[in-house]
């Protein structure tokens, strides 16, 4: 659900921490962020967007799947 | 109580830097005023514009011809809803085409398709089309860069908790440090303050996922703080009765529905609307857009889901499609899409009607951006009186920030330090930090959408009544009296949400307030008490505001 962050790639730079728009990491300097606040991410994504070696993922949960069906199946 | 840090002086203070407050700040800079954005986050991806969009208003008169009010018509009929004082619009559409020139050299890119600006989407057939199409996925890093350019200074990570008004003026704001993890307070001295705090959301429970208020179009962060404190301090609000409901994909809730470029079918096939039956890049399916409620209305029907299908949409639409998503900033999205194997051209995806939120319903300003509290303006999605989103922010912003830093030279500071209002505001804060156990924020804020949600009710399907919002009133107050005396937070975050939580119990009430006054059924405000919709309210706007305690309700004309 909330943004993962690849330990082995990250290098502590705090740009995700920085930037995101509901503040949901903490960061100790010189450490990989924590994501401490799980429940109130937006998936917007900017971390993702502006991570300098694409060390973050965001998965979106279980509950926010895109509903949809074969368009030919759209018919009488 | 929490410590105070050394007070900051600034000519022209912008709460919130979104679209609109960086755009303000920018003219008000240039207008030879100091000038300081306090921003909850950071500008660089802040807001509901924080990783893009795609369309804007505009009036190009090289496009449209040298009839404004031809231009005026169309906004009035979009999405964007009737709910304006027409001359506010006619101003924001005559200024509009500069504010793309502006954002073009910038760096923001208004001409992604050419040597020209070109206009598509949100469009009805044979009609004059007036969205610019953009390619706005760099727009918050751009403009923040421009503003410090400009000499703007911005102070990330600092919200606005509370305006200060001295003399019948306003005089500063009181905002949160939420650097570290133990809250303090910085007081900010300011000769005129711009709010532009963007939409007000977390209000009614999230339409997809109930129980998860952070599942929204719109940027959950932002949650009615402009309405919330310029009440407090006796601002007029305008239109909060009416309600907004966005839509989009159901069950991940975002905006951007017009860069979807498909039709809107039932699951036999048959088309929902009448305008289109192949969408293209310039003209796509608008019906949702007149017929708002369809979703809603065809799952509650049995008739439906209702679904967009893109798959008789050309390749070269839709790449055109997928790169306008990215433009929007729909780029989880679009990840979810490929990781899942979710291909629009061969799927159809279900559409769903959003919560309500609070978009272009709140402060009333004048034809300068400035509320009924003078030298404090707003900017942007809380503004009541007039809607035009991301270009409304922009423009609007612009001419509430020329007009403040002008105005700015011409008067002094006035003393903040020694309120008592701040004493008061900031000993209520604190003493959700100090109380070492409690309840969580998130209980208020899910009591106050199971509040909104059952007594203050928006349409389609969901009626208001005098007795119901009464209710509502009475249940609200004893909440907030509830949170005040149990929330505990834990560190600088958490009391940051828990205010967010306060703020939007005030917007909660003023929406109740005026509810009960609009005594009709319009758009989406259903009333079981009174059905019909009255002609007399057709151009007459609802006041309501608070004086000495008590709230005032009043109508007026709307301003043409």
């Amino acid at each position: 659900m909330p943004p993962f962050i690849h330990a082995d790639r990250c290098t502590h730079c705090g740009m995700c921490a920085t930037i995101c728009p509901m503040n949901l990491f903490k960061q100790e300097k010189g450490q990989v962020p924590q994501v401490a606040y799980p429940e109130e991410c937006w998936h917007c994504n900017a971390c993702v967007l502006d991570c300098p070696v694409k060390a973050v993922e965001l998965r979106l949960p279980l509950n926010y799947m895109v509903l949809h069906v074969d368009a030919d199946t759209l018919h009488e | 109580m929490l410590k105070f840090n050394d007070p900051i002086s600034t000519d022209v203070l912008i709460v919130g830097g979104g679209i609109g407050g960086l755009c303000a700040a920018i003219a008000s800079a240039r207008a030879g005023a100091s000038t300081l954005v306090a921003e909850k986050a950071d500008t660089r991806r802040s807001g509901s514009g924080a990783t893009g969009n795609d369309h804007f208003t505009c009036y190009y008169p090289k496009a449209h011809g040298e009839n404004v009010d031809v231009i005026l018509k169309e906004l009035l009929n979009s999405l964007l809803g009737p709910w304006h004082d027409a001359k506010l619009s006619r101003r924001f559409l005559l200024e509009s085409i500069h504010m793309v020139d502006r954002w073009h050299e910038w760096g923001i890119n208004m001409k992604p398709f050419g040597d020209d600006y070109e206009f598509m989407g949100h469009a009805f057939p044979g009609r004059p089309r007036i969205f610019l199409k953009y390619d706005g996925h760099n727009q918050k890093q751009v403009l923040t860069r421009q503003a410090k350019k400009e000499g703007v200074k911005i102070l990330n990570h600092h919200p606005v908790i509370d305006l200060v008004k001295a003399d019948g003026e306003i005089a500063g704001a009181l905002t949160l440090d939420v650097t570290g993890d133990v809250p303090s307070f910085t007081l900010i001295r300011a000769k005129k303050v711009i709010l532009s705090t963007g939409t007000a959301n977390r209000l009614y429970p999230a339409a997809g996922s109930p129980g998860w208020p952070f599942n929204t179009a719109f940027c959950p962060s932002c949650a009615g703080a402009a309405q919330a404190q310029a009440w407090r301090i006796g601002a007029k609000m305008v239109n909060m009765e009416l309600p907004n409901r966005h839509a989009g994909p159901k069950f991940f809730a975002r905006a951007g529905k017009s860069t979807w470029i498909g039709v809107y079918k039932y699951p036999d096939g048959k088309l929902l609307g009448p305008f289109v039956d192949k969408a293209t890049r310039y003209v796509g399916d608008i019906t949702c857009d007149v017929w708002n409620s369809a979703y809603t209305d065809v799952l509650l029907n049995g008739s439906g889901p209702a679904y967009i299908d893109c798959t008789k949409t050309g390749p070269e639409d839709l790449a055109f499609m997928k790169e306008g998503m990215i433009s929007e900033g729909l780029t989880a999205l679009v990840d979810y899409m490929e990781r899942t194997g979710l291909d629009v051209s061969r799927h159809a995806v279900e559409f769903m009607q959003y919560e309500p939120h609070l978009i272009g319903r709140g402060l009333e300003i004048d034809i300068d951006g400035q509320t009924s509290v003078p030298g404090l303006y707003a900017a942007g999605d809380m503004v009541g009186n007039f809607r035009a989103d991301i270009a409304g922010a922009a423009v609007y912003g612009w001419i509430a920030g020329g007009h403040a830093g002008t105005a700015a030279s011409s008067c002094g500071f006035k003393d903040v330090e020694h309120s008592p209002w701040v004493e008061e505001r900031a000993a209520l804060y604190s003493s959700l930090f100090e109380r070492d156990h409690g309840a969580a924020w998130k209980e208020a804020n899910l009591a106050l959408q199971q509040i909104m949600d059952s007594y203050a009710a928006a349409g389609p399907h969901r009626l208001r009544s005098a007795t119901l919002l009464t209710a509502g009133l009475k249940y609200m107050a004893d909440l907030r009296k509830n949170a005040l005396s149990e929330i505990a937070v834990p560190d600088a975050h958490s009391l940051m949400r828990a205010i967010e939580t306060l703020d939007l119990m005030d917007n909660g009430e003023i929406i109740m307030h005026a509810a009960l006054e609009r005594k009709e059924t319009r758009g989406m405000h259903m009333r079981s008490d009174y059905t019909f919709t009255n002609p007399l309210l057709a151009d007459k706007f609802l006041n309501v505001w608070q004086e000495d305690g008590r709230v005032c309700k009043q109508w007026r004309q709307r301003w043409n």
